[in-house]
């Protein structure tokens, strides 16, 4: 398994992270032993279909109602967020 | 004391429940402190529904869990309590809400004495993949040594509690093996249950299709009463089964001559080269002493599984572990961190590199690699192909068996030395017994085995919805031979 730096960088912009240069390199080797042992699943010969679950399930759809004890307040959605304006969540900027 | 026995005790008024837990508390304070178990100790709350027991019992109430005492691992919601599954990105984060299952265990009259430390997002099978500044919990049989994981913190209060003779029922949970490891090396009783039996509302995910809530405790029936409360459909879990809860009754339990009659497994691949010869010697001890009861064995294969199982469940517990943990950005929960004219993208890789720890971004890191366009059909697809196929061999096995045994763990508990010294694939290699049951939903339930104080762990696997005859094969080890002694 080719696993080069340019790879892991990918892999860490694609998952929201940053790395430094000592990490790079560290998860490189790792990963390169890692799915060395995972890729051995390619060569099984399978024909089920994918399995999503462990068991069947039904398609679950719950009445449209609303039940006003099974909601949150606005206050309490709100109450682990750190910075508030009129009610709304403050984030960062989105525009450079 | 069993839990029937203390819940007894408390609904009758011969236990002063207020007492007793302000008593337990401390004890668990001091605990505590010297083996770094419990993320938070929930004082206020555990005195606070005390009195409310108290109270209901002088009116003349009965409570099913009267008094019981609980300990909860910390990927859990409990209202108003920080939850933060061991991880510095969920620092300082209550929940405005109860999961399904505490909501169940405070009405039945359970006391919560607090969360319970973890591997980082369940990501580990020693707890030592702690978050960022969380401490390891140590082993109450050898303070050196790992008390397994990821449900690590369960298993030493589920072990230390019954030495100081407080009734106390664990919540733990598994993905891949994190309540049967913990069971393995602390020396108790740990079951994880069929997939859906146990509702998922609440539960901070690690993998989906994988996360299973169970109990950790030290005799058969203290468990099966816990699980009776906490199993059964919730509209709030898509998952959950349609099915009522669990029930069985102490005379079904008891029936000897059905246990007598079961047609037991014995998993060949548990004895292999890679198991250590200690835990092979030990468990085919209990073996030994099962069928003295007249119970037939034979040796079983599960081939596919022992060449692919163990790559098909990180593949998926990968993949979908990356996708759960995309929505940890620092923004609505847990660390916040904005600085002023900080672009989006680069808040959200900033605070999520800063607070997820080692394991955790290796862990998404793999998990992003297996579903990326051109990888994903030959990792996830293939390893959920994979997973129809493992299923497909354990319901042809259950066909002809009721039951499935192994070794829980390859090895005695390992010391924290050693654990320093192993490349991450290493550590994966310790689910190598308890992947099966977990990608295939299977009910199972690690069984506590001592060797010279030395603890290991027997597993019991059953089909779906089979927990009936897990407990009675526990039931009976409980009394063979004095239960948990040595063999």
């Amino acid at each position: 398994m080719d696993i080069n730096e340019e790879l892991v960088k990918q892999i860490a912009e694609n998952s929201r992270l940053v790395l430094t240069e000592d990490e790079v390199k560290e998860f490189k080797k790792e990963f390169k032993e890692t799915l060395e042992h995972f890729s051995n699943i390619q060569n099984a010969d399978i024909q089920e279909e994918p399995a999503f679950h462990p068991i069947k399930l039904k398609n679950h759809t719950n009445n449209d109602n609303i039940e006003p004890e099974n909601c949150l307040t606005q206050e309490e959605a709100l109450s682990n967020v750190k910075q508030t304006y009129e009610g709304y969540i403050k984030g960062p900027k989105v525009i450079k | 004391m069993s839990a029937k026995n203390h819940i007894n005790l408390v609904n009758n008024g011969n236990i002063d429940i207020e007492e007793f837990t302000k008593e337990t508390i401390n004890k668990l304070k001091t605990l505590n402190e010297e083996y770094t178990f419990m993320s938070v100790i929930t004082e206020e709350l555990a005195k606070q529904q005390a009195k409310q027991i108290k109270n209901k019992i002088n009116q003349g109430k009965k409570l099913p869990l009267a008094g019981l005492f609980i300990t909860v691992k910390d990927c859990l919601c409990i209202k108003d309590i920080e939850t933060k599954s061991s991880s510095k990105i969920l620092e300082g984060y209550k929940p405005k809400f109860d999961a399904t299952i505490i909501k169940r265990l405070k009405e039945a009259g359970a006391i919560i004495l607090g969360k319970t430390i973890q591997d980082e997002f369940g990501f580990g099978s020693f707890s030592v993949n702690t978050g960022i500044n969380i401490p390891i919990p140590k082993n109450p049989l050898d303070k050196n040594a790992s008390a397994g994981g990821s449900s690590g913190g369960c298993g030493v209060a589920t072990a230390l509690l019954e030495k100081e003779g407080i009734p106390h029922i664990s919540i733990a949970e598994s993905t891949g093996g994190s309540i049967e490891a913990p069971a393995s090396f602390c020396g108790v009783i740990g079951l994880c249950p069929t997939y859906g039996k146990v509702s998922r509302y609440g539960l901070i995910s690690y993998a989906n299709s994988l996360d299973k809530i169970g109990v950790m405790g030290n005799n058969t029936k203290d468990v099966m009463q816990i699980f009776e409360k906490i199993s059964g459909k919730d509209e709030k879990d898509s998952t959950s089964k349609q099915e009522f809860g669990f029930h069985m009754e102490q005379n079904d339990l008891e029936d000897m001559e059905r246990v007598k009659g079961f047609k037991i497994g014995v998993l060949k691949e548990g004895f292999s080269e890679k198991i250590k010869p200690e835990i092979k010697k030990t468990v085919k001890s209990k073996i030994e002493e099962i069928e003295s009861f007249g119970i037939k064995t034979e040796e079983i294969s599960l081939p596919f599984l022992e060449e692919y199982g163990l790559s098909a469940y990180y593949v998926i517990a990968m993949s979908e572990a990356s996708t759960n943990l995309s929505c940890l950005t620092g923004l609505r929960y847990g660390k916040q961190d904005i600085k002023p004219n900080e672009y989006f993208s680069d808040y959200f890789k900033r605070i999520r590199s800063e607070s997820f720890g080692k394991e955790a971004k290796r862990r998404i890191m793999l998990g992003t690699f297996t579903r990326m366009a051109g990888y994903r059909d030959a990792y996830y697809i293939k390893a959920a192909k994979a997973r129809a196929k493992i299923i497909k061999e354990y319901k042809k096995l259950f066909e002809k068996y009721d039951i499935i045994i192994s070794p829980t763990m390859p090895f005695l508990p390992q010391k924290f030395e050693e654990i320093e010294k192993l490349k991450p694939i290493d550590h994966y290699m310790a689910d190598l017994l308890t992947v099966g049951p977990n990608l295939a939903g299977m009910p199972h339930l690690s069984y506590p085995v001592f060797k010279e104080k030395n603890p290991s762990g027997i597993m019991i696997t059953a089909d779906h919805d089979n927990e009936d005859k897990i407990f009675m094969l526990s039931n009976l080890m409980d009394k063979l031979k004095g239960g948990r002694e040595n063999v």
